[in-house]
């Protein structure tokens, strides 16, 4: 080969240097102690870590009691949100060049936690299964290809986006204090069926979200938007359900 | 079903834990809220103490009379403060769920209803209490 020694030379790129992060956890295990712990550890990251390695990293190395749920890993399966410097966000999202030398991870709020990072999604998903995120349609089968035009489409291409980690829920100060609120991840999968022009299904879903618990309980505190780590509107998906049911015009 | 009991989480460890590091939404909304409950409290005895005209006139002007000191005079620059912020906030939730472009522009809105606030407290702030520093420091 007579190209290899033409190549250029290759410009050394430096090693990735780690440094010593603090990562301060809330630990909680009711099966040794009724009480909530913190518990700091030292573990070294690379820029191009991310939070989650650091967990997986104490887990291996340092405390193989450490409780958490992940399972992708790549911001897709939505299963490790958790509050990482007062803040909602996947933990396999967030890279530790963005952040400071300490971190501070808790549980999500709003849901009873089960151990350390671990919470129970049971009342979240209760409320998503209430708003029926499925297509609904009567009358006869279509005998062709159900067309659906691009704007169409994109009337609720945002709130396709949803993964269902939780992380928009259970950053809402309604739902806080108000558990029963459905919470802005229900809202929006009830967003992508009553806006899709395929669903028949709008008015019954709307019925359901005009109850008190509903959308009306939304005060726009934005922190639902803020935390979405797929960056939905949420809330402004959740003002067109409003006016859709101000309205009655989807 | 099994008898092992699995005792459930206790409810305090639902909660618990930092604050919140929510951004201009999530502070506006507490302003929000502390502006209407103190905007309520001031209702609820402005409320009384007009209501007391009806029962006696005079109890009416002793009590109105006890509100002319520089304390009150602080407090009536409050409560215009908390009412003008919570007026000029609901204004912009109003835009955020009826006007398209309001949810993307919440920030923006917020500065701008800040600084609305600014303008017309620093002028109201100073004519409302020019009374109370004349009296105070004695040119009155």
């Amino acid at each position: 080969m007579t190209s290899v020694a033409e190549r250029p030379a290759v410009t050394p790129v430096d090693a990735p240097v780690s440094r010593p992060v603090e990562v301060k956890i809330r630990r909680y295990n009711p099966e040794v102690s009724e009480d909530v712990t913190w518990v700091t550890y030292t573990v070294e990251a690379f820029p191009a870590d991310r939070v989650l390695n650091l967990l997986m990293k104490i887990k291996g190395e340092q405390d193989g009691t450490l409780t958490f749920r992940r399972s992708c890993a790549h911001g897709v399966c939505g299963s490790d949100a958790m509050r990482i410097n007062g803040v909602n966000r996947l933990a396999c999202k967030v890279l530790m060049k963005d952040m400071p030398d300490r971190l501070t991870i808790e549980p999500i709020k709003g849901l009873p936690v089960e151990k350390d990072l671990v919470v129970d999604m049971e009342p979240f998903f209760e409320a998503y299964r209430a708003v029926k995120p499925f297509l609904i349609t009567g009358g006869n089968e279509p005998s062709k290809e159900w067309l659906q035009s691009q704007a169409d489409r994109d009337r609720f291409d945002d709130t396709t986006k949803c993964i269902l980690c939780a992380a928009c829920t259970t950053s809402c100060p309604v739902f806080w204090t108000d558990g029963s609120y459905f919470g802005p991840a229900a809202i929006v999968n009830a967003h992508r069926f009553i806006f899709d022009s395929r669903d028949q299904g709008a008015e019954e879903r709307l019925e359901i979200l005009n109850d008190r618990e509903g959308v009306w309980r939304c005060r726009t505190t934005f922190n639902c938007t803020e935390a979405c780590p797929r960056g939905i509107q949420i809330t402004k998906a959740i003002a067109e359900v409003k006016q859709a049911l101000l309205f009655r015009r989807v | 079903m099994s008898t092992t009991a699995t005792s459930r989480a206790p409810a305090k460890t639902k909660f618990g834990g930092t604050l919140y590091r929510g951004r201009e939404g999530m502070w506006s909304w507490v302003a929000h809220r502390i502006t209407g409950v103190l905007t309520f409290f001031f209702l609820f005895a402005h409320v009384l103490d007009t209501a007391l005209v009806r029962v006696s006139p005079e109890s009416y002007d002793t009590v109105i009379a006890t509100y002319k000191n520089p304390f009150v005079n602080l407090m009536e620059i409050g409560l215009v403060g908390a009412v003008l912020y919570h007026a000029l906030n609901g204004l912009r939730i109003i835009a955020v769920d009826f006007w398209s472009r309001g949810p993307r522009l919440q920030r923006q809105m917020l500065w701008l209803i800040v600084a609305v606030w600014v303008v017309v407290m620093v002028p109201g702030a100073f004519f409302m209490f020019k009374h109370s520093f004349e009296v105070v420091f004695g040119s009155k």
